[in-house]
């Protein structure tokens, strides 16, 4: 099939372009978050995040030093000094007027008013001369460019995990997330074995149930479930939003298709397998145990995966059964109330969203191979 | 908050010993009951056939269990409540579902949603299948579909926030740090307000989801695409028919049946879409869907059971053809198969 098309050199060279530039538009936005996430919080507004290799300029305000600074020297009087504090630093512009902040190069010479001059060299130095003395401790304004080498930092990190409350809601979304993928994988296991194996009445519409539960929207589920949740809570005084309830609520979510996957794969397991084992007069406990679990791993690892990233990005199921308070919000409600109460501060946005992708990129990148196989046998068999 | 970590620890040791603790406990309460070992000729047999009856019981038991609570049960209340007031208390008959027809969140929300249904679900396909194509040709295609992939771990939320930096936008004149609107500008343009612009907003959601789910499209058409006999191209080549011909002509119908999967498997999800609508715009300037409108009904001004579960009903009645679909063709094909 490789060879059908683009023979040409023009086309097979147009095919890699074409490949390149949707490899762009699919990673350049997560790239921006990352990149975001590692400068340092002042550049982050001042410039796109696609210039943070090159140096960013800045424009600051600042005021020369007043009259008591000034010199006499050959009848005129000059103020000199460094505009920067630390010594250090790069003018690329400068001017007086709020207006035109940028109207002189960094070493030009600036004729003011009355006669008055002044130079803003590139290293900071200024001198200002005047042919009357100057009056007053207001010294001239002045507004000038800095040139700011790309600095990376990981400050952000810092303020997001330990102040901004992000490392308390990974350690939350840890605990919905690992219990709510182990608990379904060993009950969906045992009902697909039955399912695929053992003949009983029912199982026919039991599976044609199962297909069907897979399709109903979460929506449908909320409310009754709400109720009920409130209820117990009620009836036995104890809080309604509670750990348990979210486990249990993402594995009755997760079960019909951990149900469906596994069954479809233990079907497909050889029959000689079993009934040699059955004839050895191994029970239906023992083949399931000591044959078709060590057998399914391929599958259980596709859907322990699925689990895990439908659990840990999940934002509704958390915000219906688990509180808002520090001790019980994940990452994604995190993350959602930040982008409420943090709206602009992108240093917080992108450091935090990316401490929320993290972990799912590394799963997902790590364990490709089972998620892809996953998908495939999920979706293309079932129809 | 290390007694949260002790106690998610505790839970995942109790939680799975109890698992097997049951399946394993029950299995040996059934053989002690009706022994198959140690007992005369026609005994034994009948407490064989007794045990082939319960057993299958006991293993989808648990499951059967979590399923009704969580998914059946809920399903048909969800339906009682969309006939009663807003706590559920007084039957309202139909007023849920006209107060529905009536409001108008609710139309544009329906008008949305069929704008999200057009259009996600097709570009999904149309570019999965065009980028498995394309990667199928050159040598780092592997690499390109694992980046193209990617976003599909992403949360939703996660990708609102990354499509929100893309969309920022600062007066004219400023130096724009929303990489579409320094676009735009360096090209001339005015920068925009992308999501609060009425209509227009909804594309720039749905970008988000096609962004995630092409990745999805992509890798199910991929394999399918690997499935189709040589011998169909290369006669279409020695009939002398160009590249297009031969995508349109002799690969596309010969993947029809995966184009379909994948273009419902993203319905179903479109219908569903909440968490983008939530953290982009939560609904304003007309972006609003069905999903997160739902969710505001659950919880606006103490709750309104009653109309949520309504436009819950609504968003199943959209799902339900799919359902029937699917189920016939599982049954269809157990028929045939073993």
């Amino acid at each position: 099939m490789a060879n059908t098309r683009g023979k040409s050199f023009i086309g097979r060279f147009g095919v890699h372009i074409a490949v390149l530039i949707f490899v762009a538009i699919w990673t350049i936005p997560t790239l921006g978050i990352l990149v975001t996430s590692l400068r340092d919080k002042d550049q982050i507004t001042v410039s796109g995040w696609w210039t943070a290799l090159t140096s960013s300029t800045q424009t600051v305000a600042g005021r020369l030093p007043g009259a008591s600074a000034q010199v006499e020297r050959d009848g005129t009087f000059v103020i000199e000094g460094n505009i920067f504090e630390s010594g250090s630093g790069q003018v690329g512009a400068f001017g007086t007027r709020v207006q035109a902040p940028t109207q002189y190069a960094a070493g030009e010479t600036a004729e003011l008013n009355d006669g008055v001059t002044m130079q803003l060299n590139e290293d900071g130095s200024f001198v200002l001369t005047s042919p009357q003395a100057f009056e007053g401790d207001r010294g001239q304004r002045v507004y000038y460019s800095v040139l700011q080498p790309p600095s990376f930092t990981t400050e952000n990190y810092n303020t997001v995990l330990f102040s901004e409350g992000i490392g308390r809601s990974f350690l939350n979304s840890l605990t919905v997330t690992v219990p709510a993928t182990v608990i379904p994988i060993l009950i969906a296991a045992f009902a697909a074995y039955a399912l695929a194996w053992m003949r009983f009445p029912g199982r026919a519409l039991l599976i044609a149930a199962i297909i069907g539960l897979l399709v109903v929207p979460l929506q449908m589920s909320l409310i009754p479930l709400l109720k009920l949740y409130n209820g117990v809570g009620a009836f036995f005084g104890v809080p309604a939003k509670t750990y348990l309830g979210i486990w249990l609520a993402h594995t009755g979510f997760g079960l019909p298709f951990a149900i469906y996957l596994l069954r479809s794969y233990i079907a497909g397991l050889p029959r000689e397998i079993m009934e040699s084992a059955r004839i050895d007069g191994a029970s239906d406990f023992e083949i399931f145990v000591k044959i078709v679990l060590p057998l399914s791993f391929p599958v259980l690892a596709s859907f322990a995966i699925f689990q895990f990233l439908w659990v840990w990005n999940d934002l509704l199921v958390a915000m219906v059964f688990l509180g808002s308070g520090s001790d019980q919000l994940v990452l994604t409600g995190k993350l959602n109330a930040l982008l409420g109460s943090r709206g602009g501060d992108w240093e917080i946005l992108a450091t935090s969203a990316f401490v929320t992708i993290i972990v799912p990129l590394i799963v997902f990148f790590s364990l490709q191979r089972y998620f892809v196989r996953g998908l495939l046998a999920g979706s293309v068999k079932g129809g | 908050m290390g007694s949260q970590i002790f106690s998610a620890i505790l839970v995942i040791i109790v939680g799975v010993g109890g698992c097997v603790a049951y399946f394993w406990g029950a299995n040996k309460l059934l053989d002690l009951a009706f022994p198959s070992r140690g007992v005369a000729g026609r005994a034994a047999i009948d407490n064989l056939r007794r045990q082939g009856i319960v057993r299958p019981w006991l293993f989808v038991g648990p499951a059967l269990l979590i399923l009704t609570v969580y998914l059946i049960y809920p399903v048909v209340d969800t339906l009682r409540l969309s006939f009663m007031d807003r706590a559920g208390q007084n039957f309202v008959g139909l007023a849920n579902y006209q107060w529905a027809v009536g409001d108008r969140e609710f139309r544009t929300s329906i008008l949305n949603n069929f704008l999200w249904l057009a259009v996600v679900p097709a570009a999904c396909t149309f570019l999965g299948l065009i980028i498995a194509v394309l990667t199928d040709k050159i040598w780092w295609g592997n690499i390109a579909k694992s980046l193209v992939f990617m976003p599909l771990a992403i949360s939703f939320v996660g990708a609102s926030v990354i499509w929100k930096f893309i969309y920022e936008y600062r007066a004219e004149g400023q130096t724009q740090i929303g990489i579409l609107n320094a676009f735009i500008q360096y090209l001339g343009g005015t920068p925009q307000v992308w999501i609060s612009i009425p209509f227009w907003n909804n594309f720039f959601l749905m970008v988000i989801l096609i962004w995630i789910q092409t990745g999805f499209a992509m890798v199910i058409l991929s394999s399918a695409l690997r499935g189709i006999p040589e011998e169909t191209i290369e006669a279409a080549v020695i009939d002398g028919a160009n590249p297009f011909q031969i995508f349109w002509r002799i690969m596309v119908p010969q993947i029809w049946g995966t184009i379909a999967v994948v273009w419902t498997t993203i319905t179903i999800l479109v219908l569903k879409v909440f968490d983008i609508v939530l953290t982009m715009t939560n609904g304003q300037w007309n972006s609003q869907v069905l999903a997160n409108l739902m969710f505001d009904w659950m919880f606006r001004g103490g709750g309104d059971f009653g109309r949520g579960a309504a436009i819950a009903v609504v968003i199943m009645l959209a799902v339900v053809p799919i359902m029937i679909w699917n189920i016939r063709q599982a049954t269809r094909e157990s028929g045939e198969g073993h």
